[in-house]
């Protein structure tokens, strides 16, 4: 039985690293919840994030915190203009060609990256990343730490958008009741496309802050698009709150199996957890039944 | 009366005659490679019984491919038995985890892309259950016992690449048969009208449910014995590869492009995606281009193109231009 | 013979040469095409790359130490084994007399297949699969350690590093991928520490870890609970940079990493990233002997094609691709052929002594495997992977326990 100061770091640990994971969950929440578009791209988005603050790191020595602004400005658009340019159309379209749309968007993109930054892996080197601070038995990561906090603050002021301003309920609108956000004289084609680069915006933040944690390599992608569904399933769909606590539910399983059953299968238990919710709880934990 | 289908019957009469020519024709390259493209073709063709018939999109089909494999893989691996008597047990094996994915997933009416996500999650735990379990390699992978290929062991299915041209193409011919029957069977009309609207099919008393579970069953053994071929063609197994979900993606490329639901669209897909591939290197060679990840993009762009602009799939069209 | 008959002769062996199919006839031919098949993109493509490198100055030395001509044929094999094995099938059929790489085991068995059907030969520069040389074939032959010959140089290194350093450390945490080539290498060490009672360490915990894992908290958290006196590691290039970032986090110093035989903490990216947190991390691998003479000329040529780059980065991999190409050079010296067949009954018959990489000269036994390949004990020292030992191959003094050590 291990000893509880291990359990307890490993436990923090994994509340650390879920709440980046759970940012990084939320985009896909938003935007499947609103546009219900399978984003198959969306890990591949957070690795382009990735990307750009290793790169504006290296040009112009930012720190990924800093460089959060303008990538997720840039992010935005990119997610208006993906989403207006290509997806719109595809909305009606039946899931499989909208899933594969999305593949091809991310085949494009994971080699798009491949030629530009090579194959080896990249990442950020700020003074920071290796420290860790003390707190009677636990060693909390600095970088953890900061990535986690940035991670809530995004998360709060997206919850903030959708709950107080009228943009934010508008959009709510059109994932409740499509036909009758249009009958009122919404419009449905400009706030999903706002919804799509919001979503970016999130994973561009996440993105920023995992570079701290994680290097970036081409096929990080796939891997991070099928835990953010996993994430936002177990969570629940449409739920910011739910995608939050997706993703420290799976952080801290995830570092519990790994610690108490084999390292190498804590991966099979995230992927058993989704399976269980599907069966059992389709909406998530704090989803709505549709 | 004069057989409606006979244009088409006798089209592709003369096509099945040119592939049973075709070591006749060309090199052991394009051998290879033709092997390749009957492989996706029956694969595809295979998915696409649950999705195109049943409406059921699978995005873990490489999870019947690689238990398939390792079923008759590691009985001959074990115990010497060959793969004729192996294949009914991954016949077995994957008809019961169809059965399981498919009840579960309906029982708890769960469709769209809830259920492409259950079939996610049911391959990447195979994978990595399969990493840990020792009986069939753990990952460092199966090896099985590689015997002289110059002659037809047909017992052992063991031979010269000759043999496995042909068996592939007989499988790819038997599952257009087969889809072809089924479509024309009463099975067929139940899974079009459950595909098209399922409560009105309920509605007229269809068994929804079992005629569901009956497409998921078919498309999982046909997927098996496509393992089995894998198995014993390339001889070593690793839970990494075969049951990854890029190799679930591979499957489906084919019917996607090639007209999902539709009865030549999974062969013309594999054959345009597998040439088109190689056509890209063979440019890039010639034209010396040596860019890692380039051919990928060229890959994803025409990709995408099919995708938005010919939303049923390349066979669609072009039987309407051919007047088939 | 008149001088007619004669003439006849010739003009019929002319007409047979020019219509059969393997110019056997003409096979006096001046130059070895060698078709040298590496992941040079994908997940394998910087070290397919890092392997190329060995390639590619391969033909200028050897028609300085040969006087052959060897024609390069590079195909890319993108990390995927379907395509290892139609690119393997092109290559033969544009012509390649014999097949060098692939550097994976998956691929490697593919390609063998394929070189074994066709009849033609395959050099295995790396690849450490044990099966692939139980297969009985007769074209296939690598030279190369297997997982039991790496584990075996590996441990006695160990054995030798203690004694070199009068250090005795009594207990090891092992962790390890857990992939084809993690888990070979844990059952091999499984199965072979305890005979060796020569060394004093037992293994107190063993952690296998994912190697796609991006986060290795969990996996460093139970080693460092495992309070042993160092750490001995199976590992890749990403897990191993993300395991030493995590060590350095989590304040774990122990005695040292030792890697028993595995890739990644002597490559390049790990200098790179980790500055001088990847010094004193040792390897025990098959390696190059920097004193040996032809090693000199190696990197003379390397030097000349990358001038930016600095061979020691890639000894292991660029090393045993220019050694595969050799002996494909030297049987076609030997065969004055480039029949296939020919090609492989010379290769068969190698016996070179005049090699760059460690240990007994290089001569395959029957089953085509290369025997007593040796290893190096190769510590990070300044930023560099260093020779430490054997002694005769040294270029420096092992350092072990790493300075800031505490016993705690």
């Amino acid at each position: 039985m291990p000893a509880l100061d291990l359990v307890a770091n490993v436990v923090v640990s994994g509340i650390l690293t879920g709440l980046v994971y759970g940012l990084m969950a939320l985009g896909l929440s938003v935007i499947f919840g609103v546009v219900r578009v399978v984003n198959f791209a969306h890990g591949e988005m957070m690795t382009i994030a990735m990307y750009a603050a290793t790169a504006l790191f290296i040009a112009l020595k930012l720190d990924p915190f800093v460089a959060m602004l303008p990538i997720a400005a840039a992010f935005f658009v990119f997610g208006y203009a993906l989403q207006t340019a290509l997806i719109n159309p595809f909305i009606t379209r039946p899931e499989h060609s909208q899933f594969m749309l999305l593949v091809a968007v991310a085949i494009i993109l994971v080699n798009a990256m491949l030629m530009i930054f090579g194959p080896d892996a990249r990442n950020v080197q700020v003074d920071y990343q290796l420290e860790s601070y003390e707190l009677g038995p636990l060693l909390l990561d600095k970088g953890r730490l900061l990535a986690a906090a940035a991670a809530v603050i995004a998360a709060a002021g997206l919850f903030a958008f959708f709950r107080y301003t009228l943009t934010g309920k508008a959009i709510r609108a059109c994932a409740d009741n499509y036909l009758g956000a249009r009958v009122v004289g919404l419009n449905v084609k400009h706030l999903y496309a706002l919804t799509f680069g919001l979503g970016a915006v999130c994973v561009a933040i996440a993105g920023c802050a995992m570079v701290l944690l994680v290097d970036v390599t081409p096929p990080l992608g796939p891997a991070y698009t099928l835990l953010a569904f996993v994430i936002v399933i177990v969570g629940g769909l449409g739920s910011m709150g739910g995608a939050l606590l997706g993703g420290v539910l799976i952080g801290v399983s995830e570092a519990l199996a790994g610690l108490f059953i084999a390292p190498s299968a804590k991966s099979m238990f995230s992927f058993g957890l989704l399976i269980l919710v599907l069966l059992l709880r389709p909406q998530g934990l704090l989803g709505r039944r549709a | 009366m004069r057989n409606p289908y006979l244009v088409q019957i006798s089209w592709l009469a003369a096509l099945a005659a040119l592939l049973v020519a075709l070591p006749l024709l060309v090199g052991n390259y394009a051998l290879s490679v033709a092997t390749l493209i009957l492989y996706f073709a029956y694969t595809g063709q295979a998915w696409n019984v649950m999705m195109g018939f049943a409406g059921q999109l699978s995005l873990g089909h490489a999870l019947y491919v690689g238990v398939g494999a390792y079923a008759a893989g590691s009985l001959f691996f074990h115990y010497g038995v060959g793969p004729w008597a192996g294949v009914w047990l991954a016949i077995a094996l994957c008809v019961a985890l169809g059965l399981v994915i498919g009840f579960l997933a309906f029982r708890f009416r769960i469709s769209g892309v809830y259920f492409a996500l259950l079939t996610i999650a049911f391959a990447e735990f195979t994978r990595i259950g399969f990493d840990h379990f020792a009986w069939t390699g753990g990952p460092g992978g199966m090896f099985l016992r590689v015997a002289q290929r110059d002659t037809w062991d047909v017992a052992n299915f063991r031979g010269p690449p000759l043999m496995y041209y042909y068996a592939m193409l007989f499988l790819a011919i038997a599952a257009f048969a087969l889809c072809a029957w089924l479509l024309r069977s009463r099975a067929g009309y139940y899974w079009q009208a459950i595909r098209e609207n399922e409560e009105a099919a309920q509605a007229l008393g269809i068994n929804t449910f079992r005629w569901k579970l009956l497409a998921v069953a078919i498309s999982a053994a046909m997927t098996a014995v496509a393992g089995v071929f894998f198995a014993f063609y390339y001889n070593n197994l690793f839970p990494e590869q075969i049951f990854h979900i890029s190799r679930s993606i591979e499957i489906i490329l084919g019917p996607v492009i090639g007209g999902v639901g539709t009865l030549f669209g999974p062969v013309l897909g594999a054959a345009v995606l597998t040439l088109l591939s190689d056509g890209i290197t063979e440019v890039l060679a010639f034209a010396g281009v040596e860019m890692p990840g380039i051919k990928q993009v060229f890959y994803g762009v025409v990709l995408l193109a099919v995708v938005m602009f010919l939303p049923h799939g390349i066979w669609p069209a072009l039987a309407k231009r051919l007047r088939l | 013979m008149q001088r007619r008959q004669f003439n006849t002769a010739l003009a019929a062996a002319s007409a047979a040469a020019a219509i059969s199919p393997f110019n056997i006839v003409r096979a006096q031919a001046q130059k070895l095409k060698v078709g040298v098949i590496l992941p040079r993109s994908g997940y394998l493509g910087f070290i397919g790359q890092s392997c190329q490198k060995g390639a590619d100055l391969a033909p200028e030395v050897i028609k300085e130490m040969l006087g052959v001509d060897i024609e390069l044929m590079n195909a890319d094999f993108e990390s995927n084994v379907d395509t290892a094995r139609t690119r393997a099938e092109r290559l033969i059929q544009e012509g390649a007399n014999v097949l060098v790489g692939p550097f994976d085991s998956g691929a490697a068995a593919a390609i063998a297949q394929v070189a074994e059907q066709r009849g033609v030969p395959l050099v295995i520069n790396i690849a450490a699969a044990p099966q692939i040389t139980e297969q009985g074939y007769k074209f296939v032959f690598r030279n190369f350690q297997t997982a039991g010959d790496i584990v075996r140089n590996g441990l006695d290194l160990i054995g030798e590093l203690f004694q070199a350093t009068s250090t005795v450390p009594r207990t090891a945490v092992y962790m390890h991928v857990n992939d084809t080539f993690g888990q070979a290498m844990t059952k091999g060490i499984n199965a072979m520490l305890p005979s060796r009672t020569q060394l004093p360490f037992k293994i107190v915990e063993q952690i296998g870890y994912d190697p796609a894992a991006k986060d290795l908290t969990v996996e460093v958290s139970k080693a460092k609970a495992a309070n042993a006196d160092f750490l001995l590691l199976v590992c890749r290039l990403n897990d191993a940079i993300i395991l030493r970032r995590e060590m350095v986090k989590q304040r774990w110093q122990p005695m040292g990493i030792i890697s028993p035989g595995s890739p990644g903490m002597y490559e390049e990216q790990y200098f790179k990233t980790l500055g001088k947190l990847s010094e004193h991390s040792i390897s025990n691998v098959p390696w190059y002997n920097p004193k040996a003479k032809l090693t000199q000329v190696v990197e003379k040529a390397f030097k000349k094609h990358n001038p930016k780059d600095n061979l020691v980065f890639h000894g292991l991999n660029a090393g045993f691709t220019f050694e595969a190409i050799l002996i494909a050079a030297d049987a076609f010296k030997r065969a004055k052929s480039t029949d296939p067949k020919t090609l492989a009954d010379a290769i068969r018959q190698t016996n070179i002594s005049e090699k760059m990489t460690l240990g007994a000269p290089i001569k395959f036994n029957a089953k085509g495997q290369v025997e007593g390949i040796g290893s190096a004990c190769v510590q990070n020292l300044n930023l560099l992977p260093t020779v430490v030992l054997p002694q005769e191959a040294a270029t420096a003094k092992p350092v072990f326990p790493v300075p800031g050590y505490k016993k705690t």
